[in-house]
């Protein structure tokens, strides 16, 4: 049975109230890209400061959901001061996590930390993709720099 | 806000009987008894509708206007039926005005193309309002794209109604056509369809109307409107998925080219030319969802049947629910049209509509949340998204308090 107290556990609440990292960069990022959900019409904008490919500050601002807002949120403070390879890897790992192809015992639950908090949005399919928004951008930020949409 | 109306008390005394037509009605969701308010998305299906469509498969099937043998005449014969109950329905002034689509958006699609590849041309405008849905929207702007046309937007006061002098000022010598909703799907706004219509005629400017969202709430009769086209989709009328309705003036679609080409559209073919069936069938290339019309015909006869009780009854709940969710901390009700019908869309402050969705689903309530596919209205009214509730011939005051009653836990979570 799906319980909702899974989906929006206490720290997706704290981070959709109050996002960390949130709004413009000064001094203006060095990479940035938009994650939009068409089907929502969420949308936010991911801004990276990338030196010698290490994310030295990582911000974002727009609006979504409770877990996609979430998610972002969260996504900051665990990207500030990665690698950029690092940062890929972390990427990789979630998306997994988020879409459910690896259950948590299939994962790096210590370098996920905070962020296994995310793992019962796999349990609900619709909101998978808002999970996953910023990811993407942030993944189309440091790689390219066009916007990203998860349709 | 008014105390809630008082529900017309014969009719509701039928909604069980009612309720009890529609399978998909008596199942639990998430361990609730499933609330279904999405109407305006599509509606559930009467047992009528889904057994005369088995029935049609397992008695008559096979394909129309082809075969001498009995079940092609008798599946021809039930097409051809149901095309005159839908023109009775609609009060066309002939069958062959009834145009067999897929949907709304199909009917729309038509007549952007043929009536648009004749008619409209660089320079020419093309007149629709912000309250439109997509399917009234992208088709006219991919006519723009091909013809150099321009689209032209009434726009609309903050309460969500039509701004009339505005659309006044739009009409000029170039107007080829006014496309406009009959209702819209994200505020429930009724339009002031008659004035939109005559105000055009008396441009000279043809009007289609997009009517999905009025089609199952209000009796329309096309001639006393007298608009040039009137589309509707038959599942949201207790209808199939995949079936639709085009009226079209006759002296309007004789005048059109053919929209595809195929089979069944044609009277002859020769690589040297070929000549065009008449109507209705030159606007119905290849074989056609018959099984989708013969629900149809059974869902609009299901609906005819039903619809004078409906009306009042849906006009006491639309103001019970306004009254309801107003009375609710934390929540907002979209807009304030002059009349609204069907569809009512809120907020709760500081929670995102697609939050609210998943809650209440765990509560077996069946919500829209999201931009209604009518993105410009949302830019319009400064919103990304809104809830919404939209209104079936079976819903209940009950169905409106179990909503009511999940708010204030979307709001504990969220607030
Ligand atoms: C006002 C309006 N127009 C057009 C459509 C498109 O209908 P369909 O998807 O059945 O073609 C809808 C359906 O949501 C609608 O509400």
């Amino acid at each position: 049975m799906l319980d909702l107290a899974e989906l929006y556990q206490e720290v997706i609440l704290d981070h959709n109230k109050s996002p960390r990292n949130f709004g413009p960069m000064t001094p203006p990022p060095t990479h940035q890209a938009e994650g939009y959900n068409p089907l929502c019409g969420d949308r936010f904008t991911v801004y990276v400061r990338l030196n010698d490919d290490v994310i030295e500050e990582i911000r974002f601002e727009g609006h979504g959901c409770a877990i996609s807002k979430a998610s972002a949120s969260m996504m900051t403070e665990a990207l500030q001061g990665m690698g950029r390879e690092q940062a890929e890897a972390m990427f990789a790992e979630i998306h997994d996590m988020l879409t459910g192809k690896r259950k948590l015992d299939a994962l790096d639950t210590d370098k996920l930390d905070k962020l296994v908090v995310l793992s019962g949005v796999c349990e609900f399919p619709v909101r998978v993709k808002c999970a996953t928004l910023a990811w993407h951008a942030v993944h189309s930020a440091i790689n390219t720099q066009g916007p990203v949409t998860t349709e | 806000m008014n105390a809630p109306a008082s529900i017309p008390t014969t009719a509701a005394a039928k909604l069980p009987a009612i309720r009890e037509q529609f399978p998909t009605l008596a199942q639990t969701v998430h361990g609730k008894p499933l609330v279904y308010l999405d109407n305006a998305a599509t509606t559930q299906k009467p047992w009528c509708v889904i057994n005369a469509i088995a029935a049609y498969y397992e008695h008559d099937n096979s394909n129309v206007h082809r075969g001498v043998h009995a079940l092609s005449q008798r599946a021809t014969a039930a097409c051809e039926a149901v095309r005159d109950k839908v023109r009775a329905f609609v009060n066309a002034a002939e069958p062959a005005e009834i145009l067999f689509t897929s949907g709304t958006t199909e009917a729309i699609n038509l007549v952007a193309s043929s009536y648009g590849a004749n008619a409209v041309g660089s320079g020419d405008e093309i007149v629709i309002s912000t309250l439109e849905h997509h399917s009234n929207i992208v088709p006219w702007q991919l006519l723009c794209e091909r013809s150099g046309a321009i689209l032209r937007v009434i726009p609309i006061s903050d309460d969500g109604d039509l701004d009339l002098d505005a659309y006044r000022g739009l009409l000029n010598k170039r107007t080829r056509l006014v496309a406009v909703g009959h209702v819209c799907n994200a505020l429930g706004t009724v339009n002031p369809i008659h004035e939109i219509i005559d105000l055009a005629h008396g441009n000279g400017t043809p009007v289609l109307v997009d009517g999905a969202q009025a089609i199952p709430h209000m009796p329309v009769d096309v001639q006393a409107l007298d608009c040039d086209f009137y589309a509707f989709s038959g599942h949201k009328v207790y209808g199939p998925t995949g079936i639709g309705v085009l009226y079209g003036k006759r002296r309007l679609l004789d005048a059109m080219p053919p929209y595809q080409g195929g089979g069944d559209m044609i009277s002859s073919v020769r690589f040297e030319g070929t000549t065009y069936n008449e109507l209705p069938y030159k606007f119905e290339a290849g074989t056609p969802n018959i099984a989708g019309a013969v629900g149809l015909g059974t869902a609009v006869d299901f609906l005819q049947t039903h619809l004078p009780e409906f009306i009042p009854l849906e006009a006491a709940l639309m103001e019970y629910a306004e009254s309801a969710l107003a009375a609710v901390d934390g929540v907002t009700i979209v807009g304030a049209p002059q009349q609204r019908v069907g569809a009512l869309s809120f907020l709760i402050d500081n929670v995102h509509p697609h939050d609210i969705g998943t809650v209440v689903d765990l509560q077996g309530i069946a919500i829209r949340a999201g931009h209604h596919c009518a993105q410009p209205l949302m830019e319009r009214l400064g919103l990304a998204s809104t809830a919404r509730v939209s209104f079936g011939i079976y819903n209940t005051t009950a169905d409106i308090d179990r909503l009511t009653a999940a708010i204030p836990e979307v709001v504990r979570i969220f607030g």
